[in-house]
């Protein structure tokens, strides 16, 4: 991946100058695109239904085949927010606001996939869409809390007071994330008995290699869309940055364009 | 020279909150608006929720810490909206007061309107609900280590948002979650104090005042930094 201070470079991580695709980028795009077809293959026909012990899972054992490797991203995504963040406030450069932003906005995604396949393994186990697991319900406010993070960074137009102010946010909002947890996980278990324990039984072989599997393409899943994420991010930082000094130079051309009365207007132009 | 330094955060914290509090006794915004509106909560509870006596007696901490966190929400608004006219910020931030010290004035501003928000509330909750409150100790131990929590969460969020034009909405999405560790803390404390088992009671407390000093310790740090842009 590159550097965040350093930018679009040469060689394998040169970056199209129509796209936010580099060679880097293709190759790992054709890995992941590969690795995720053998994926679906172990994780839907090779690997054998959870059968041991009394709360096995059946079936719906390969729903945890994505659901394990997509909240492990966002745990990453949301980690890398916060060290991004902080290597913000200490350096001070564009590139690692780039990069929390970047890291929250996929975050956010894998959170919601997170949800959502966690949701619909509850619905078939436990019969409802909705039940206040610990993990669910602090998976549901953490995804709420980066959704604040994003709002934050949209409210903000000043690029450099954006980048400060989200930067402490970002902060802030990693540290949360174990204070809510765990709130969350005793306020249950003093009020109920563990019922809905997420079964957990020892498992091993293919099934263990498909859950690792599963992690590993998580990850890599992630860096892809971070690669292509981030790159967006830079590109619309020098936007911004650069907008307003094309929109001058614009204007003056027109000015010069129009003669006399553009000659006046260039002067006032420059003085504002 | 340590010492020195803390005496003078403090002296700062007094002046801004005693700034804060004179607003209030000439505006008297808390006692015409803020009151009148948790009130109003505690009324809009008992039609959502049948005005059956078991129902909400038995709901009554959760509603009573609600109506509260609803209420916050409103005081950190208005502790923002007083120093963002007419560039306020700048004046605090020209005046020389420490920054820590403003946030700890500001905290204490919004802990004191609602400790008087959260009185009068216990009474409409008492009256209205027909809760008798017991373990008194538990329940004033809990008021206050939420109230701080609250307070100090409060005053960053609320420095966090309150440059933005978007605020007003801003502040419930960023604030809210974070302070739903408290809202359980608080309910469950009460809830245990009501039915007089104080024993969790105190574990939920503890976690309230623990959650109090860290946001205290995060805003003494930040709040330089986030007054500087707001």
């Amino acid at each position: 991946m590159t550097s965040p201070t350093s930018g679009p470079s040469a060689g394998l991580f040169a970056v199209h100058p129509d796209g936010t695709a580099s060679h880097g980028s293709r190759v790992l795009g054709s890995v992941v695109l590969a690795s995720t077809a053998l994926f679906l293959v172990l994780a839907l026909v090779s690997s054998p239904p959870d059968t041991g012990g009394a709360d096995a899972m059946g079936e719906l054992v390969r729903i945890m085949y994505v659901h394990v490797p997509v909240a492990n991203a966002c745990y990453l995504a949301f980690f890398v927010t916060a060290f991004a963040s902080g290597m913000y406030l200490w350096k001070r450069t564009e590139g690692w606001d780039c990069l929390a932003a970047a890291s929250a906005e996929v975050g956010v995604v894998f959170t919601a996939l997170t949800l959502a396949t966690g949701s619909i393994w509850g619905h078939t186990t436990w019969g409802t869409w909705w039940e206040w697991d610990p993990r669910l319900t602090s998976t549901a406010l953490m995804f709420v809390m980066y959704l604040g993070y994003l709002a934050l960074r949209r409210a903000i137009i000043d690029p450099v007071s954006r980048a400060k102010q989200a930067a402490i946010l970002g902060l802030i909002s990693f540290v949360n994330v174990p204070i809510v947890h765990y709130s969350v996980e005793w306020w249950r278990s003093l009020h109920q008995q563990p019922t809905l324990t997420r079964a957990d039984p020892t498992i091993d072989g293919l099934k263990l290699f498909t859950l690792l599997f599963g992690i590993v393409l998580g990850v890599l899943v992630y860096a892809w869309l971070m690669l292509h994420r981030f790159r967006m991010q830079w590109a619309e930082a020098q936007v911004e940055a650069k907008g307003l000094d094309v929109a001058l130079a614009e204007r003056r051309a027109e000015a010069r364009a129009d003669g006399g009365l553009g000659g006046s207007l260039d002067a006032g132009g420059v003085r504002s | 020279m340590a010492e020195g330094a803390v005496g003078s955060v403090l002296r700062d914290a007094r002046l801004v909150a005693g700034k804060d509090l004179r607003l209030e006794w000439r505006t008297r915004v808390t006692v015409s608006q803020l009151l009148p509106f948790a009130l109003l909560v505690l009324v809009l509870f008992a039609f959502a929720l049948d005005p059956d006596r078991r129902i909400l007696g038995e709901a009554t901490p959760g509603l009573f810490w609600l109506a509260v966190l609803f209420s916050t929400l409103l005081a950190i608004q208005r502790a923002f909206a007083v120093e963002t006219v007419d560039g306020v910020v700048d004046a605090l931030r020209l005046s020389g007061l420490d920054p820590a010290g403003v946030f700890l004035g500001k905290a204490a501003g919004i802990a004191l309107h609602l400790l008087v928000v959260e009185v009068a509330l216990g009474v409409g909750v008492t009256v209205m609900y027909g809760t008798s409150p017991s373990g008194p100790l538990l329940l004033v131990a809990t008021a206050l280590a939420a109230t701080a929590g609250l307070a100090a969460a409060g005053a960053l969020y609320g420095v966090l948002a309150a440059g933005l034009r978007v605020r007003d909405t801003l502040l419930p999405i960023l604030w809210l979650p974070v302070v739903a560790p408290l809202l359980i803390g608080a309910t469950q404390a009460f809830a245990a104090a009501y039915e007089q088992a104080s024993g969790s009671g105190w574990r939920w407390c503890g976690l309230l005042a623990a959650f109090a000093s860290l946001y205290a310790a995060i805003g003494i740090f930040a709040f330089e930094p986030l007054l500087e842009e707001s």
